[in-house]
């Protein structure tokens, strides 16, 4: 039942993240990767309140482990770290490794303190 | 023999690459499939080592580490082979890269990881798995990409 609830969860995370940074780009044409930093932030957040409420063993695996572990991603954040890099924008390759780990630990806490105040 | 390497910056979907940007018209039933399909194996497989290897809040997340600095070694590999082929089997990167490594591969349990650490009043421990995620997944992707490229570039001489 758990493998079930996290390939449900994974099955829309992943779709998800790509359509996310499909639409982030047709708006905005900058180098810098707004889309991934967009769901790996709302990822954070969500799994935040998921942690702090804290959810059952059957919503954290849907929407935990299946759905924020499909929608946000390490591979695609280091990878176009490395590319902005390499690709002489170092700066902006800087501001996405510092802006990434800030507002993702930024997001957790607050998804984890809002969770924690509302249920208490 | 000339390197055919695409511009692209973003793995997942690069819209700068005129490949990703007509994908979705011509057929996207079978590419979200392909990346729902890769993304269920990852995390599948992403949750299967977190339930091996588990870890108290207090500890170091190691089964995350691995996941997180393994994925991107893969994904600097990947889209070297693939960027070699020239974009390679048109679902090649939705399914392995969008799909499987993004689905393997965690943000969000990284930033949650750390949060709980700091929470359970292991600051220090915090850090050096903050630390030691980012510049494991950076060197891991450099390495990947520039070893692949390399090797391709030695094979097609």
């Amino acid at each position: 039942m758990t493998v079930l609830l996290i390939a449900l969860g994974a099955a829309v995370g992943a779709p998800l993240r790509y359509l996310t940074d499909r639409a982030v780009q047709s708006r905005r044409g900058s180098a810098f990767p707004w889309g991934t930093l967009l769901v790996n932030v709302v990822g954070s957040l969500l799994l935040g309140v998921l942690v702090g409420w804290p959810a059952g063993p059957a919503v954290s695996a849907l929407l935990g482990t299946g759905f924020c572990g499909a929608l946000t991603t390490y591979s695609t954040f280091s990878y176009e770290t490395l590319r902005l890099s390499t690709g002489g924008h170092r700066l902006l390759a800087l501001a996405n490794v510092l802006g990434s780990v800030a507002a993702g630990l930024a997001a957790a806490t607050a998804g984890y303190a809002v969770a924690r105040t509302l249920i208490g | 023999m000339p390197e055919p390497f695409e511009p692209r910056t973003d793995p997942d979907v690069d819209l700068g690459v005129p490949a990703d940007r007509s994908e979705l018209t011509t057929r996207p039933a079978t590419v979200l499939a392909a990346i729902a399909a890769g993304g269920v194996l990852g995390a599948l497989a992403r949750a299967g080592l977190q339930h091996a290897v588990p870890h108290p809040p207090t500890g170091f997340g190691w089964a995350t580490f691995t996941i997180n600095t393994s994925g991107c070694l893969l994904i600097g590999v990947l889209m070297a082979v693939l960027g070699h082929l020239d974009g390679g089997p048109p679902l090649a990167r939705p399914f392995l890269g969008v799909g499987v490594l993004g689905g393997f591969t965690t943000f969000s349990t990284y930033a949650v990881d750390v949060q709980q650490a700091i929470v359970a009043g292991t600051p220090g421990t915090a850090l050096a798995y903050l630390a030691a995620t980012l510049l494991g997944a950076l060197v891991a992707v450099a390495l990947g990409d520039a070893v692949t490229a390399g090797l391709l570039r030695r094979a097609a001489r």
